[in-house]
């Protein structure tokens, strides 16, 4: 991935890749996000923490469009999300996404779920996915599985797959959803190598996760979230050594007590 | 017992079945054509035409079939003059495939809506992020997965579908099974209860390997999750 050029499409790359200003959703009377701003540059690693119901997964997903937002603006590489449409699945193809159950296609092998999108979204010749696609789960360790179904692969597997499936088509930016949450505790290593390396290689990701090791390693900035705000944000080091909200203390006051 | 046995050199039994076995192929094509589309509309993201599904399976699947037939003959024919072709019975028989069809459709798309309930919504989440449109994500990963989970539930249309094709009788479809065990009860009516159960083992010889198949098919073919 070093070797090849940064996709330089529109404009300069001044602009962030990723903004957000301030956006706001509801659930019903609930406020899950309340004026987020946030802006992340290309070749960045931010990562997302924050207590379960802070709006972080919500944010994550706005960000691609799975969850639409009651007002603000989110621009990927300069565009404002489309509402729908043709536009939007373009967009959609720019920004990976991970999940935290997987969610590989059930009924496709493991190198269908990594070609289908470049051969069905991108048009790209059956040969030249499958070749690519090889290429991309020799990566993340399970080019042995290619023909197997995703159910027949442990869950790190999966992950991992669904990593590379991501990366197929070529994405601007990396969206991680708790990607080691249903994990077994020996697969997430597995798993959290791999955004390393992915991030080592100087992807844009935005990764929402509990794992601190993966932040401290691989972050260049930590985002903290609580009742769906962003309270603070600051380089991993600065952040576990001196966090500057009570709220932030408090957490991880909680998580690193073990 | 020589008295029954000389029905069937007088009345062609079997025909009259295989007028029902094509009235139910072709109304299983069809309605599974058509039911596939409405369940499309159930689950598109445009409200128009969710509403436009909604309401079809809602009408259709409330009237009797009976009503649907009969008016195919009647108010199709009759009165507005459609016909499907020349052939006076053929026509007869291509409405009663309408009517057929036009009621299972409704049942088909409640068939596979079940089965796009088996879906995981990440599966649709996942398709709609590596940038597939609705059309496609429903083509490439939502009804494949759908149709194998409501091979059970489509089975059972297709056996209601089996037995409803006596319906057509209301359609002037003369050649049917149930039509020739009328007319048998008519001149034979010494023999009226070999005669009924002569068409309802018929019947439950048709059905049985269908149920057989669907269940086998369902348990061969489940996604693995």
């Amino acid at each position: 991935m070093t070797s090849e050029p940064q996709p330089s499409t529109s404009a300069s790359s001044a602009h962030p890749l990723v903004s957000l200003k301030k956006v706001n959703k509801h659930y019903g009377p609930l406020h899950v996000l309340k004026d987020i701003d946030l802006e992340v540059a290309r070749g960045e690693v931010v990562v997302v923490i924050g207590p379960s119901g802070s709006g972080k997964s919500t944010l994550c997903r706005a960000i691609n469009r799975l969850e639409t937002i009651d007002d603000g603006e989110i621009k990927v590489d300069g565009k404002v999300l489309p509402a729908e449409g043709k536009a939007l699945a373009r967009l959609r193809a720019d920004v990976g996404m991970v999940f935290q159950s997987f969610n590989l296609f059930a009924h496709k092998s493991i190198l269908e779920n990594v070609t289908l999108g470049p051969v069905k979204v991108k048009g790209m010749k059956g040969g030249e996915a499958k070749e690519l696609g090889m290429s991309l789960l020799k990566r993340v360790g399970v080019a042995n599985q290619a023909d197997k179904l995703p159910a027949q692969l442990s869950g790190g597997q999966q992950q991992r797959v669904a990593i590379a499936r991501a990366l197929a088509m070529k994405p601007k930016v990396m969206l991680f959803d708790e990607p080691t949450s249903a994990l077994d505790p020996e697969m997430i290593n597995e798993v959290l190598d791999a955004m390393v390396a992915l991030a080592k290689e100087g992807m844009t990701m935005i990764v929402v996760t509990h794992e601190m090791g993966f932040a401290r390693k691989a972050a260049d900035r930590v985002v903290f979230m609580a009742d769906g705000q962003i309270v603070e944000q600051a380089t991993p080091e600065e952040f576990f050594t001196n966090p500057k909200s009570e709220r932030a203390k408090d957490f991880l006051g909680k998580i690193l007590a073990h | 017992m020589d008295n029954f046995l000389t029905l069937f050199e007088t009345y062609n039994v079997p025909a009259a079945f295989w007028v029902n076995i094509q009235l139910t192929f072709w109304a299983a094509v069809w309605s599974l054509v058509l039911g596939t589309l409405l369940a499309l509309m159930r689950i598109s993201p445009i409200p128009s035409l969710q509403w436009l599904g909604a309401a079809y399976v809602n009408i259709f699947r409330n009237t009797p079939l009976t009503i649907i037939i009969a008016f195919g003959v009647l108010g199709l024919f009759g009165q507005l003059q459609v016909s499907l072709t020349d052939d006076f019975n053929l026509n007869f028989f291509r409405l009663a495939i309408l009517g057929l069809t036009i009621y299972h459709a409704a049942f088909v798309c409640e068939a596979i809506r079940s089965g796009v309930n088996t879906v995981p919504l990440g599966q649709a989440e996942a398709a709609r992020a590596i940038g597939l449109s609705f059309l496609p994500a429903a083509r490439l990963i939502i009804l494949p997965q759908a149709f194998r989970g409501a091979i059970a539930p489509l089975g059972n249309v297709l056996i209601a579908l089996i037995k409803n094709s006596t319906v057509a009788a209301a359609g002037s479809v003369a050649a049917e099974a149930s039509s020739l065990m009328k007319t048998m009860i008519e001149f034979r009516g010494d023999l009226v209860i070999p005669i009924f159960f002569t068409f309802a083992i018929g019947f439950v010889i048709l059905v049985i390997p269908v149920g057989l198949l669907t269940t086998w098919a369902s348990r061969r073919l489940a996604v693995a999750r």
